[in-house]
């Protein structure tokens, strides 16, 4: 009955969408005030119906009603209670409904975060919202329908994918998803702008939280995966260029080309044209990625049920909405005229470039993830474009990003005077690269000049966010005083900044100092990695609630101490029959230990892989850093919006110091 | 018009997205086509002492099917070689692949023995050399020993009508 119920509030939900999608807009076109007010409610009532219709699912995965389809096929009755409720999104139909959901909670959201908005601005996001919920909503129930039944019912389940019984696993879907779904707001305000014809600073100031948001999820959901990839894949490694990998980064930095550009928008007026597009492009990849992932079009270890009828409904879809919104835009884009005025050197100019530069880094990502499908439809052989490519393309384009952010705040607007600037930062440049040398020098080998590439542009980008700070706090009495009247968004901006040093240091150490040995281990050998001895204790057989699995014992220790004590096992889980490597890790902010167990040899030798991986935790570290950043910017612009009365959207009322 | 820029490109992809919904990435084209089928010399399943190479079909044209007892897929196209070897149209050869060879002999007894002799490919070596990357695999091997087609994946009906019985028929039309 659950399910039934499920459902049917999914089709209520669907019906509530199309009211959403279309009284609003209408309303909004022939100015009915009566039809512009069903947006709010019929968004609400969306969300409440998919919200039960969700329930409806987990409560079917809780009690393991295996006559439905989708609980027979991804749970089992041994599946732990925790790992049950995960199952809910742990493949594609399931997933789908969270995306849909979600997709549910953010126009909720808009519904009550919304009084600074004028009516018709607001009937327009709400509606262009529902358009894409009838779009998502019409493809789970038509192709991807969680709630079907299975007759006759199974004894068991087929339980859920081994890789995904963890709990990194449960929560990065949910997570990337606030993101994706996330830059739909900012796609609706675009939208909404372009057809209401106004597209003056007040829709980016309203465009800002929402995308800080969705743009703080994303970077969680993509750290979590690579650290998932970390430890769970058991070879040491955390970013493959995998096409769905590649399918949230290519978002991940159009959005922060779009928070930047927002930003410009917002304070000077300039970069109108290109802000909206920026906010299309940022949802048309996020969609983009969904039908990669789903539709069979790309090889990937990601890849979801590879079933071309969804494949095609998803494309019709992504062509309807991408390509609706970029006819929207050549119409009404040549319309819009920038009121700024700016100079050559100018910080208007710097993050022009900057966004040149994330645009391009995402075009070449898409090139290469799409190549292979390109040549084959040509018809010009079958290739795989892989790691090679990506990095030596990446790599150069994300260089004089990490240059420019550094000082970029220390332009002026409109006008920034070099001489000032030079004097500013003539130190700079020697001290880093001498920070840089010195670092590598003592640490490490002076001839490695990736690393101290790597290390002096961080220390620089450090260094120039030093110098930012010291600017502002310089004018006020004392330095506490100084750091007080700071607004929370410069400090959002320092600290992601810092954020991506952070990051370059762990890329860096880590692809450059990592040490791997792949060794045959008895009971009783050592293994000597740098300064550490791991000695290799046996294995002994253990047993889980869902799978067998055997146990090595390592012991590490370096100068004669013990450091660490590692458990590494090779699991055998019972239904699907996988083996799943569990690989054991002493973590730590220099270094990481890591060991994992390879094959059982004769007797009672087993192969090993033992890794030291110096500074891999500040590749995360950085990711995290950039998401506190953003936190700090979102806490300044919630304290401004609710200070803000309804603002018409003509007049550009910007009460705050840029 | 550079406003039309952004669509005109977006609508270049679309085009390629829908043409790569027909196409299966996963298929790799095999390298090995017209070339001469690789030599080997392995025990059979049924009679370790018995042996099979390329040899033993030379002068004629044969279908080498790579299957397993372990390979769910083969189970499915299992029913449609059997029904092949009773036409006797063509034989069948089977390479056994990284299989058990007791496992392999009581899959043959429970569904039907279609070969005229399958060798034992324990370790999976010569599956290596012919460019074996999923099972079930069928190979068409010409008269002068040459590999003129290989299929991936279970042979269907459909499959046998349009790939693999015409190729078959025109070979055996040459001398």
């Amino acid at each position: 009955m659950t399910s039934e119920l499920g459902h049917l509030a999914l089709i209520v939900a669907l019906l509530m969408a199309i009211l959403q999608g279309t009284f609003p807009l209408a309303g909004a076109a022939l100015g009915v005030p009566v039809w512009m007010s069903v947006g709010r409610a019929a968004g609400r009532a969306q969300f409440f119906f998919l919200a039960v219709a969700f329930a409806c699912l987990i409560d079917s995965f809780i009690v393991n009603d295996f006559s439905v389809r989708y609980v027979a096929e991804h749970s089992n009755s041994d599946l732990p209670l925790y790992y049950r409720i995960a199952a809910t999104w742990g493949a594609h139909e399931g997933s789908m409904l969270l995306w849909a959901v979600i997709l549910g909670l953010w126009t909720f959201a808009v519904t009550v975060f919304s009084n600074s908005l004028s009516e018709e601005f607001l009937a327009r996001v709400l509606g262009v919202m529902g358009l894409i919920s009838v779009g998502i909503l019409l493809f789970i129930l038509l192709t991807s329908n969680p709630f079907e039944r299975l007759v006759p019912m199974p004894s068991d389940g087929g339980d859920l994918n081994p890789l995904l019984q963890d709990f990194g696993m449960t929560i990065h879907p949910p997570m990337l998803y606030m993101g994706y779904v996330g830059l739909s707001v900012a796609f609706s305000f675009a939208i909404a702008a372009l057809l209401g014809g106004s597209l003056d600073s007040a829709w980016a100031r309203w465009s800002r939280p929402w995308t800080l948001v969705a743009w703080i999820f994303l970077t969680f959901g993509i750290v979590l995966g690579s650290w998932w990839a970390y430890y769970e894949l058991g070879w040491g490694g955390w970013w493959f260029w995998d096409p769905v990998e590649n399918a949230s980064f290519m978002p991940w930095l159009v959005a922060t080309a779009l928070l930047h550009s927002l930003a410009v928008t917002e304070k000077r007026g300039a970069f109108k044209a290109w802000t909206v597009l920026l906010a299309i492009f940022a949802f048309s990849l996020s969609l983009l990625g969904t039908f990669l992932v789903r539709s069979g079009v790309l090889t990937s270890v990601h890849a979801f049920a590879s079933d071309p009828a969804r494949g095609l409904f998803i494309l019709v879809f992504l062509a309807l909405v991408v390509g609706s919104s970029l006819l929207i835009y050549a119409l009404k884009a040549p319309a819009i005229r920038d009121t700024a005025r700016y100079t050559l050197i100018s910080r208007e100019n710097l993050l022009l470039l900057n966004n040149v530069l994330l645009v391009t880094a995402a075009a070449s990502i898409l090139l290469g993830t799409l190549y292979p499908l390109i040549l084959d439809a040509m018809k010009l052989g079958k290739i795989s474009v892989g790691p090679p490519y990506f990095s030596s393309v990446f790599a150069p384009l994300m260089a004089p990003i990490v240059l420019l952010a550094g000082i970029a705040p220390l332009f002026a607007w409109r006008e920034a005077s070099m001489p000032k600037l030079i004097r500013q930062l003539r130190w700079l440049a020697p001290l880093s690269l001498g920070l840089g040398i010195a670092s590598t020098a003592l640490f490490w080998s002076l001839s490695d000049i990736k690393t101290l590439a790597g290390l002096s542009m961080a220390f620089w980008l450090v260094g120039s966010a030093g110098i930012s700070l010291w600017n502002r706090i310089r004018l006020r009495e004392t330095a506490l005083d100084g750091l007080r009247s700071q607004s929370p968004s410069f400090y959002g901006m320092t600290l992601a900044h810092i954020g991506i040093a952070v990051f370059l240091v762990g890329v860096v150490l880590s692809s450059s100092y990592s040490e791997e040995k792949i060794v045959r281990l008895a009971p009783g050998d050592t293994v000597q990695l740098g300064s550490y001895t791991f000695t290799f204790k046996g294995v002994t057989d253990v047993v889980g609630p869902n799978f067998k699995a055997q146990e090595g014992s390592f012991v590490v220790e370096t100068d004669g101490k013990a450091v660490a004590h590692l458990n590494p096992q090779k699991r055998i889980y019972k239904v699907q029959r996988n083996t799943m490597t569990e690989a054991a890790i002493e973590p730590g902010l220099t270094r990481d230990l890591y060991v994992a167990l390879g094959e059982p040899m004769d007797g009672a030798a087993w192969s090993v892989r033992v890794y030291y991986k110096p500074f891999i935790r500040w590749i995360w570290l950085g990711g995290l850093l950039m998401m506190a950043g953003g936190l700090c910017s979102v806490a300044d612009r919630r304290y401004r919006l609710a200070s803000l009365k309804t603002v018409e959207p003509h007049t550009s009322a910007a009460m705050r110091k840029a | 018009m550079r406003f039309l820029i952004p669509l005109a490109v977006f609508a270049v992809m679309v085009i390629f997205l829908a043409i790569g919904l027909k196409l299966d990435p996963r298929e790799v084209p095999s390298p090995l086509i017209g070339k001469p089928a690789p030599t080997f010399n392995l025990p059979q399943v049924a009679d370790a002492g018995q042996f099979l190479s390329p040899d033993s079909f030379k002068g004629q044209v044969a279908l080498v099917n790579v299957w397993a007892s372990w390979c769910v897929s083969c189970r499915q196209e299992h029913p449609v070689l059997v029904q092949l070897a009773r036409q006797n149209v063509v034989p069948i050869y089977g390479l056994n692949y990284k299989d058990q060879r007791e496992a392999a002999n009581g899959w043959l007894a429970q569904f039907g023995n279609p070969y005229t002799a399958s060798a034992f490919d324990a370790d999976g070596r010569v599956g290596i050399n012919w460019g074996v990357y999923g099972v079930p695999e069928t190979f068409v091997i010409d008269k002068a020993g040459l590999i003129r087609h290989k299929h991936t994946g279970p042979v269907t009906p459909e499959v046998l009508e349009r790939e693999i019985l015409p190729l078959v028929r025109q070979l055996q039309g040459e001398p």
